[in-house]
């Protein structure tokens, strides 16, 4: 017998967390897409946002200066990575590059906790959206519905800069072949810091949008990195609607089968990600010829 | 001279007023706490000399030093077993020869359970600096230590076990074989616990648990060579049981909420089985989430579905934040009554008197039993002294438990295993913050009071650390069951 009420709210829930991955997913496979890069620092920038956002909402009091500092925040640091240490990396083998970018997440993380301590903190949501909204069959967090509205406006914002500017148009270029973007006359180390600030940047927003959700500490991103890796994978890695795609598919998946048995959410979270490798390696959206 | 900076200080915070009507400069405040605090929260600690401070020479040196002490200790172990009738066993003699002991601590400093074993962390520090320096508290527990331990100085070296079995074996093998630690600590998890149990029986060195409320740690999962001090589910349920029965009646309708291991399955066991049996409660639904869950949202549909009138919340650590935060957010808060039967360290002060206002909690400790205790004011002081907060119980268990060691092994004179084991069998009565207890020979489980408490309205807490009070002292004998209803079989002495 299933509970409607319950059903629906747990295709709610799917979605919100849906949205969320697939936001952090699309800066990490932007990253990977087109500097080759498995920056395994993202679940640290996504906690960096968060710091950042709550240390300007402490001063500031407001949840739009905190939003704003916390991206352009981890954009800098992104940059910044990219032009000291990640750019060495690019012509290095894959293990190089995954190890030092998971030596930088574990930098970013001891440095927030040197600083603030392990206690979590929270961010609240801004007034309008701090309630509760009932829906009539059930009544859900205001400001996760919200979240929704936010989520989706991000990734339409960003698939407008890959897919509609001048610049987005540089970037998939970069992603299909780089070598030939580079031979064309444009500076592709330019535009390797932009995408590497601009996929930091997805995950710095999608850590301070998510401060009145989940409150931070140091270890969030941890957690997340993970399933935000398997998102990539189901969704194809490079692929930005892939990772919106993923994202969707593994919210949904988590919940619908907590509905059922909380304790195999993840499970089954994991067989979906094996059967897509098993049966299209590249993921659902993937690029053909792309591992 | 000193004009510029007073009058800085001036404008930063004005008067009491002013920091109280503006919320922003408390929070202000509190981040520069924090970056005063850092040095104590931080991973890498001076104490934690064993991973952060040898060198590869020193390594190298050690190692070699290790293997021919190895060979020689073979040799002369014999003789000592003759000599003495004390066999050589793990680190023993090898661990108390030198001018120093030392003792390891596995605790969670990054991960769920972060916040917790930092504070358990600073207990310990404290107990090992007051064995060292005579300290009054020190020698209410333990008379005849004496600047250190039977003429030798104690050292305490930490590492972090991330709340995870392997990572904590790991490090107290490694502690093992470079400092011949004799007596190991650290858990905050009782899956740590039950693995670090079953490891001191094998390795024959003293494990004493940190917090660790799974029933099977001095249960089904009990040791020779393992002790515990604080409470656990089973006594968490019959002290606060009692308490719900009287203030809610019968038959009311209840959600748990459990993490996914030993801890959660036993706790929630022993509370709804207290409240089926005596009041008729019915566990309308269980809420298993794993270790380090985030978003609970999934959960708490479930929950809010489910017709529950109670919301028993067993999660921990900041597993138990979230899922509190997170249950408002639904507005699963204030419907259902929250009810947390094995307190949580640092939740009240992480989500606010709001939520924790009327909620009734089993705990070990609270800072405020000081008004009652004259040694628990000694300890809150000292530790207060130190760190600038007043300890959680996490900090007061790994304290007594320490000092309580320091007893049994001056007492016994003697650093072998079995001796101190058998100290602590004689089922004595000893000191405790809170009034006299004894170690259970049976089980090896401390016979302590349970303290019940209720969450105050803001408009109550007499300071910020206020949030708590005292309701019930319930008398270890009353909530402990009988030693063998877990299924406790010690092992060998050797």
């Amino acid at each position: 017998m299933i509970n409607w009420a319950n059903f629906i709210s747990q295709c709610f829930n799917g979605l919100v967390l849906g949205a969320l991955l697939a936001l952090i997913s699309s800066g990490l496979t932007i990253i990977y897409g087109t500097l080759g890069v498995l920056n395994l620092a993202h679940g640290a920038m996504f906690m960096l946002g968060g710091y950042a956002g709550w240390v300007a909402y402490t001063y500031s009091g407001s949840f739009i200066v905190a939003v704003v500092a916390g991206s352009l925040f981890v954009m800098v640091v992104g940059v910044v990575t990219e032009r000291l240490i990640i750019r060495h990396f690019y012509a290095r083998p894959p293990e190089d590059q995954l190890l030092v970018t998971f030596g930088l997440g574990i930098v970013f993380v001891e440095t927030v906790r040197f600083f603030f301590g392990s206690l979590s903190e929270t961010v609240p949501p801004p007034t309008p959206l701090a309630g509760i909204t009932s829906l009539g069959f059930m009544l859900y967090p205001t400001y996760r519905l919200a979240l929704l509205g936010i989520v989706a406006v991000a990734l339409l914002v960003l698939y407008f800069v890959l897919y509609r500017t001048r610049i987005g148009m540089i970037v998939r270029a970069g992603i299909e072949d780089s070598m030939m973007v580079s031979s064309l006359g444009i500076n592709v180390y330019k535009i390797f810091m932009l995408v590497f600030g601009i996929g930091a940047m997805a995950a710095g927003f999608a850590g301070i949008i998510n401060a009145p959700v989940v409150s931070i500490a140091p270890d969030v991103g941890e957690a997340i990195l993970v399933q935000t890796f398997v998102v990539v994978v189901i969704g194809g890695v490079g692929s930005f609607p892939g990772a919106v795609l993923g994202g969707l598919i593994a919210g949904e998946l988590i919940s619908l089968t907590s509905m059922v048995d909380p304790a195999y959410s993840y499970v089954v979270l994991f067989v979906a990600m094996t059967l897509v490798l098993v049966f299209r390696p590249r993921g659902l959206l993937g690029t053909a010829g792309r591992e | 001279m000193n004009v510029g900076l007073e009058g800085r200080r001036a404008d930063l915070l004005p008067s009491a007023e002013r920091k109280i009507c503006d919320p922003m400069a408390v929070t202000r405040a509190k981040i520069r706490i924090n970056f005063q605090e850092r040095k104590h929260m931080s991973k890498f600690k001076l104490t934690n000399e064993a991973t952060s401070a040898i060198s590869r020479r020193d390594a190298l040196h050690r190692s070699a030093g290790v293997a021919g002490a190895t060979l020689l200790a073979s040799f002369g172990g014999i003789q000592w077993a003759y000599a003495e009738d004390k066999p050589a066993m793990g680190t023993w003699p090898a661990g108390s020869q030198g001018d120093t002991v030392f003792i390891g601590a596995a605790v969670p400093l990054t991960g769920t359970y972060a916040v917790q074993g930092a504070d358990e962390l600073k207990g310990m520090e404290l107990a090992v600096e007051h064995m060292n320096t005579n300290h009054e508290l020190m020698k209410k527990f333990a008379p005849k230590v004496n600047n250190g331990l039977l003429g030798k100085k104690v050292k305490l070296l930490s590492a972090d076990s991330v709340a995870k079995p392997n990572q904590a074996l790991q490090v107290e093998q490694t502690f093992i074989g470079q400092n011949k630690i004799i007596m190991m600590t650290g858990s905050t998890s009782s899956a740590v616990a039950v693995a670090l149990n079953k490891f001191a029986e094998r390795e024959k060195i003293l494990y004493l648990a940190g917090i660790s409320g799974s029933n099977d740690t001095t249960g089904k999962d009990c040791v020779r060579y393992g002790f515990r001090q604080n409470f656990y589910g089973e006594t968490a349920a019959n002290a606060i049981g009692p308490v719900l029965v009287k203030k809610f009646g019968k038959n009311r309708k209840a959600a748990f909420m459990t993490p996914d291991y030993t801890y959660g399955h036993t706790t929630t066991k022993s509370v709804n089985d207290y409240l089926v049996k005596n009041a008729g409660w019915t566990m309308v639904t269980n809420q298993v989430s794993p270790l380090g869950t985030q978003d609970f949202s999934q959960y708490l549909t479930n929950i809010a579905n489910s017709g529950a009138e109670f919301l028993i919340n067993v999660n921990w650590g900041r597993d138990a934040v979230l899922s509190t935060q997170q249950a408002k957010q639904f507005g699963l808060l204030p419907k259902m009554t929250l009810v947390i039967p094995y307190q949580i360290p640092f939740l009240a002060k992480e989500v606010g008197p709001d939520i924790t206002a009327g909620v009734l909690a089993a705990t070990d400790f609270w800072w405020t039993l000081e008004d009652k205790y004259p040694l628990a004011k000694l300890f809150v002081e000292s530790f207060h002294k130190k760190y600038g907060y007043r300890p959680e119980w996490g900090a007061q268990n790994s304290y007594v438990s320490f000092a309580q060691w320091a007893r049994m092994v001056t007492e016994a004179g003697s650093f072998y295993p079995p001796d101190v084991i058998k100290q602590y069998e004689k089922g004595e009565t000893i000191p405790s913050l809170l009034g006299d207890v004894h170690y259970r020979p049976q089980d090896h489980q401390c016979i302590r009071p349970v303290v019940i408490v209720r969450g105050k309205a803001k408009k109550d807490m007499k300071n910020d650390e206020d949030f708590w009070e005292v309701i019930e002292i319930v008398p270890g004998e009353k909530v402990t069951q009988p030693a063998d209803a877990f299924g406790c079989k010690l092992g060998d002495y050797t």
